[in-house]
């Protein structure tokens, strides 16, 4: 997975509350056995006024114009921001598979669905949670503003404006360690492999029936 | 020192190992596999040239793209069909049972585990799909997880984790008739909203709870993750344990008295605390339609489409969006508003129980003309099987409706069964956002006595009149 460590990116608003995965990458998309390509079909039912088929060459589709990324001074944006709730729904990693392919690198939010916001963290896509009235500033600014800018700086948990302001979040120690090392985080676990042997054997002994393949 | 509750009492047993930022390795012991969020995972095994830590800990079964008519034809979409195949190949490569497409044993995943015994009280049980909160009807710590994380879990049977917090959510009291554990879960979600539950593992506890049978919890934990939770779970008693009886996957012999012993401690201590308690009465609880893009956008049937939310921009905002998206206008009657179709089904709602709710109103009567399409589509080849020897089926088809094979179907729309644009449908699945059910369709949650009378009478109908006249 690519590390984060610092980035500068344009910035475009989402101005919804509770994105959900389906409006992320509808269903359709979730039938492809990769785990890449789906940039194109990142939220294909606002962004293409027809229905996409996986497998489709999106480049001659109708778009939306009015959809926040379909517009020329979004062209090139790296950053999210949106309302609460962001990712909410379905499991499907794929959402962020497609938020990573698009190129975006770090989503900001006021609050995040548990599993997407987990999801993030393996695919090297920084969610940050700031406040509502912080993000309605950025939502604000990001629509106002032409070209605006965001740095987003991991080491030292803060998102900085183009004029200096910082606004600091808070991440876990692990995410924060993996984010910046890009880390496969099976190989850290397979460091406790005798750790998880030894829990088995134990727990083998208190409920056998769950461990009909492993000798108590 | 305070009790533990029980999701405290499933999680501490579980820890590997507790890491200096508070995160914990933690023991997975079952996980249920689909076609969808899989493949991306055994290649993921296959190219580091690792194998799954333990291959019975794993079950498979292909429930999102398979269809639900003429099944003995194949899949005809190629994109589907190849990912059936390679959930099949992946599994006989990796050594894990799959139920494939023609056994009987086949349904959609949250169904089937259950069914087969494979869920038991006090397991952790994940799953790559949101709805295995599900499994927590049985006392267990059941989630859903991300491709990564289903590769994690295959590799090391573990998964990095942090505590979630506790809610106790109550529900005391008698549900009125016709008012049923899909109305009680829309209610809850209702009430805290869609992001009421995020950071939190919900117990829903008290004595309507104690009342639904295993079925009804099911449903009610299924959509945990709908207000915002991961893990929904319900604490073991006698319903619980008589239903595991017997399973071909529960214990037996002396092992199943040395279970069942384990499993009757799976209860929150008397003096537990929870971070945060809601209490609901059962008998302020009527039949719920959703009526916007978001399941927390639900009222009474007898209830009106809102215009605003209580002077709260943001949220009356998204009202609007809603309302533009749905093709309704603020102030309606629910029961005024009428149905292109009509899916009665899923993980939430597709199990023996539902069925025959469905059947009780639709018996001796006739789908509306203008509905186009009424669909039920059993939760698993068992739950058909079952439902065929109560002669269920029959009332359906004799009634209009079209009885269907296995599978999530229109639930999330990846196989035929679709609403096309516009399209409104009366459904017992679990989420109405924009395209879920197919592009540009408009989806209204509801339990399945809800959907079948919607269905007769081609608009939204309080159930509870229906059944107060038959």
């Amino acid at each position: 997975m690519q590390a984060f460590v610092k980035h500068n990116g344009l910035v475009a608003p989402i101005d919804r509350a509770n994105v959900d995965t389906d409006a992320l990458i509808p269903k359709q998309f979730l039938k492809s056995i990769q785990r890449t390509g789906f940039g194109p079909n990142l939220f294909d039912e606002w962004r293409y006024l027809d229905q996409g088929q996986p497998g489709e060459d999106c480049s001659g589709r109708p778009l939306n114009k009015e959809f926040v990324l379909n517009q020329p001074r979004y062209q090139g944006t790296t950053i999210l921001v949106a309302r609460a709730n962001f990712g909410c729904g379905s499991s499907r990693e794929h959402a962020v598979w497609a938020l990573e392919d698009f190129g975006i690198r770090a989503v900001i939010a006021p609050s995040f669905a548990e599993i997407f916001f987990n999801n993030c963290f393996k695919n090297g896509v920084l969610p940050i949670i700031l406040s509502e009235d912080v993000v309605s500033q950025l939502i604000d600014d990001a629509s106002n503003q032409e070209g605006y800018r965001l740095d987003v700086d991991l080491p030292e948990q803060c998102v900085i404006t183009a004029q200096g302001e910082r606004f600091a979040f808070e991440i876990n120690g692990a995410h924060k360690h993996n984010m910046l090392n890009g880390l496969d985080d099976i190989d850290l676990t397979l460091q406790n492999k005798a750790a998880i042997h030894e829990y088995e054997r134990a727990a083998a002994q208190r409920t056998p029936w769950l461990f009909s393949d492993i000798a108590g | 020192m305070a009790g533990k509750t029980l999701y405290d009492k499933i999680f501490d047993s579980h820890v590997v190992r507790e890491a200096d930022d508070g995160s914990v390795l933690l023991y997975i012991d079952r996980q249920l596999l689909h076609e969808v969020t899989s493949p991306q995972a055994f290649e993921g095994l296959r190219l580091s040239g690792r194998q799954p830590w333990r291959q019975v800990a794993n079950l498979a079964v292909a429930d999102h793209n398979v269809p639900t008519l003429n099944r003995a034809q194949g899949i005809s979409d190629p994109v589907a069909k190849l990912q059936v195949e390679t959930l099949t190949r992946n599994c006989a490569e990796f050594g894990i049972t799959e139920f494939g497409m023609g056994d009987l044993r086949q349904g959609v995943v949250h169904v089937m585990g259950p069914e087969q015994g494979f869920t038991q009280p006090g397991m952790t049980i994940i799953c790559g799909d949101s709805h295995t909160a599900t499994h927590g009807a049985f006392g267990a710590i059941a989630f859903g997880v991300g491709t990564s994380e289903v590769e994690h879990a295959l590799a090391t049977q573990t998964l990095t984790q942090r505590k979630s917090k506790n809610m106790q959510i109550v529900i005391d009291g008698e549900l009125g008739r016709g008012v049923t554990s899909k109305d009680i879960i829309l209610a809850v979600i209702g009430q805290i909203g869609t992001a009421g539950g995020t950071g939190y593992a919900i117990e829903f506890a008290g004595s309507a709870i104690r009342g639904l049978s295993m079925e009804g919890r099911m449903t009610v934990c299924n959509m945990a993750i709908e207000a915002g939770a991961r893990v929904g779970l319900v604490a073991v008693d006698e319903v619980t344990i008589d239903y595991l009886e017997g399973r071909p996957l529960s214990p037996s012999g002396e092992q199943w008295q040395q279970a069942v012993s384990h499993w009757r401690t799976l209860v929150s201590d008397p003096d537990a605390v929870f971070d945060e308690v809601i209490t609901i009465a059962a008998a302020d609880i009527e039949p719920q339609v959703t009526w916007g893009t978001s399941p927390e956008m639900v009222v009474s049937v007898n209830g009106r489409v809102p215009a605003t939310a209580d002077g709260d921009v943001v949220k009356t905002q998204s009202f609007q969006k809603a309302l533009g998206y749905m093709g309704l206008e603020a102030d309606t009657a629910i029961t005024d508003i009428s149905l292109d179709k009509v899916f009665i089904g899923s993980c939430t709602n597709g199990r023996i129980e539902d069925l025959r709710a469905a059947a009780e109103v639709a018996k001796g009567q006739k789908v509306s003309d203008r509905v186009k399409l009424a669909l039920v589509v059993p939760g698993s080849g068992l739950v058909k099987e079952q439902a065929e020897q109560e002669g269920l089926d029959q009332i359906f088809i004799d009634a209009g409706f079209e009885w269907r094979e296995p599978g999530c179907s229109m639930c999330l729309a990846m196989n035929a069964d679709r609403l096309e644009p516009g399209e409104r449908c009366a459904s017992t699945s679990n989420r109405n956002f924009e395209g879920r059910q197919g592009q540009g369709g408009r989806t209204h949650l509801v339990s399945p006595a809800m959907a079948a009378g919607a269905a007769i009478a081609g608009h939204f109908v309080d159930v509870r009149n229906h059944q107060a006249g038959s």
